[in-house]
């Protein structure tokens, strides 16, 4: 799943404040299962935002719309003629969310209402980390299933570095070191001599610094 | 020879090797790094100039290099991969050859959260292992890491750290072999202060032979104060100083001098353990006690050859 995060009331409050007639616009998908942008936290911030408009005197309304996935088209259809009656749209889906209604409605005001913070999983409810950075070439094969990309702060390829300390990256206590937990597993899978292999250097076009990304499947296309 | 370089040729002819550390200034003061030379031009092999070390922006190792080759003194050019991509590292490499630095360590560096930028984007295009043998392509190959032709030699001797005391310990002894396999014509460990460990270590690189493809340089931090030795203990990564050590230092009415003794009973242990064919010491902030260790560990005068 995209993981993303509701941002702070006063940075909405701080970008919304100019557009009296406001649409809070959830995502019933990665942003409601990360608990910021489904229709309850849609309505919870709806309510805050109202409350602190009234709090400065402000006049305006603020309406409360959902949609099954803002990265589609055809969803983001379905709300159109609510966008079109307000003056700004909060969206609180992932970035890619805000920027397909921003295309779809070219006149209007798109605001962030979240700030998109990775490719992850849910460890336990209310804990979600980092697995993937979307690298264009998996190499989970080589690595134990675990990827030193998005995990390891210096996203080396070849072993841990010499920071590596009781399975912690060097950079804190708090983020464990992958490369131990690669060799962890490499060990119980009896791949060890995977580690003598020198990987080579990546290929980071795909990676997104060949310039932007595009996916096209001619066999699905119509 | 590589490089021909004074280490190169101290190494081959089988002496062993002084190298210390001359970091850079945080400015632009030559004389910072000249005093550095000149203090330590007679009792070391080579100068290593750290590149923004701890990931604090310093003067370009690349001038320091310059700035003691002037004095006559020879450098080791440290690169690190956290703050220039493939193509900023190998052109500053054909500057290096240009300007005639014989040695370089080629490092990953300490994460930029370390330093006095810690907002800043790493760049870890490739790692250090994969860095070593991207020199090493350009020396013998004449090869860009892209396949191109380089006009010209690129004479390097080229060295890598290995630190015996990160984990996971097994691992340590496969990464210096893959160092090796690299290319790596020289290593400088991590300070040393558990001398068990580094011995079995050395044992492990040993079984594998590897003493005998590579020069290695046992790794000395001169010690202070228990101060420094506590917080070396408590906050520097990939550093491991045993209670002992702390205790020493605590316990000692002169810690200077507690410190120049822990030092010059690691140089004799050292010694006796095959396969180390020299010393490298980090002296940071305390240069001025470099002579006097290099003299009293009876490592004076420095060869020539
Ligand atoms: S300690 Fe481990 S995770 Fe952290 S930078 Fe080094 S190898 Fe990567």
């Amino acid at each position: 799943m995209i993981t993303v995060e509701q941002k702070k009331i006063e940075e909405i409050n701080t970008m919304t404040k100019d557009y009296s007639c406001l649409l809070v616009l959830g995502c019933e998908m990665c942003a409601a299962i990360s608990f910021a942008g489904g229709k309850r936290q849609v309505a919870e911030l709806a309510a805050a935002i109202r409350l602190s408009r009234k709090g400065s005197g402000e006049e305006g309304e603020v309406f409360e719309e959902s949609v099954a996935r803002q990265c589609e088209p055809e969803f983001i259809d379905l709300v159109k003629d609510k966008v079109a009656d307000c003056d700004a749209v909060l969206s609180l889906a992932c970035g890619a969310g805000v920027q397909l209604m921003a295309e779809r409605f070219s006149d209007k005001v798109l605001l962030p209402g979240c700030n998109t913070t990775f490719l992850g999983v849910t460890e336990e409810l209310g804990v979600w980390s980092e697995r993937c950075v979307g690298c264009g070439s998996c190499v989970l094969d080589k690595t134990a299933g675990l990827c030193p990309i998005a995990r390891c702060s210096k996203q080396l390829l070849n072993g841990p570095c010499g920071g590596s300390m009781k399975g912690k990256c060097e950079i804190s206590k708090d983020v464990d070191c992958v490369w131990q937990l690669i060799i962890d597993r490499l060990s119980r899978v009896n791949q060890l001599d995977k580690l003598e292999e020198i990987f080579p250097v990546k290929d980071w076009t795909p990676a997104g610094h060949g310039g932007p990304r595009k996916l096209v499947r001619e066999d699905l296309k119509s | 020879m590589k490089s021909g370089s004074n280490l190169e040729r101290i190494l081959e002819s089988g002496q062993f090797a002084v190298t210390a550390e001359a970091g850079p200034p945080k400015g632009t003061s030559s004389k910072v790094v000249q005093r550095k030379g000149e203090l330590l031009k007679f009792c070391c092999d080579a100068l290593n100039v750290t590149d923004n070390q701890t990931a604090i922006v310093r003067m370009s190792s690349l001038s320091g290099c310059v700035l003691l080759k002037e004095l006559g003194v020879e450098p080791i050019l440290q690169m690190v991969v956290r703050d220039r991509n493939r193509l900023a590292l190998q052109s500053d490499i054909l500057g290096a050859a240009a300007l005639g630095i014989g040695n370089m360590l080629c490092l990953s560096g300490d994460h930029q959260k370390f330093g006095n930028h810690p907002t800043a984007k790493g760049v870890y295009d490739i790692d250090s292992i994969q860095f070593i043998r991207m020199v090493k392509e350009m020396r013998d190959e004449h090869k860009f890491l892209n396949g191109e032709e380089i006009s010209g030699d690129v004479p390097l001797f080229i060295g890598a750290a290995a630190n015996p005391f990160a984990d996971p310990f097994e691992f340590r002894v496969t990464r210096l072999a893959k160092k090796i396999r690299a290319g790596a014509d020289f290593i400088q460990t991590q300070g040393i202060f558990d001398m068990s460990k580094f011995a079995e270590w050395m044992k492990g690189v040993r079984d594998r032979g590897l003493h005998k493809k590579t020069y290695i340089l046992a790794g000395l931090i001169p010690i202070k104060s228990v101060g420094m030795a506590r917080y070396m203990r408590n906050n520097v990564s990939g550093l491991d100083v045993p209670q002992d050590v702390v205790d020493r230092m605590a316990n000692s009415k002169d810690p200077k001098a507690e410190g120049v003794k822990i030092c010059l009973e690691t140089i004799e242990q050292l010694k006796e353990i095959e396969g180390i064919q020299g010393i490298h010491i980090m002296a940071v902030a305390w240069e001025d006690i470099v002579p006097r260790l290099v003299a009293q560990a009876g490592l004076m005068p420095r060869p020539i050859v």
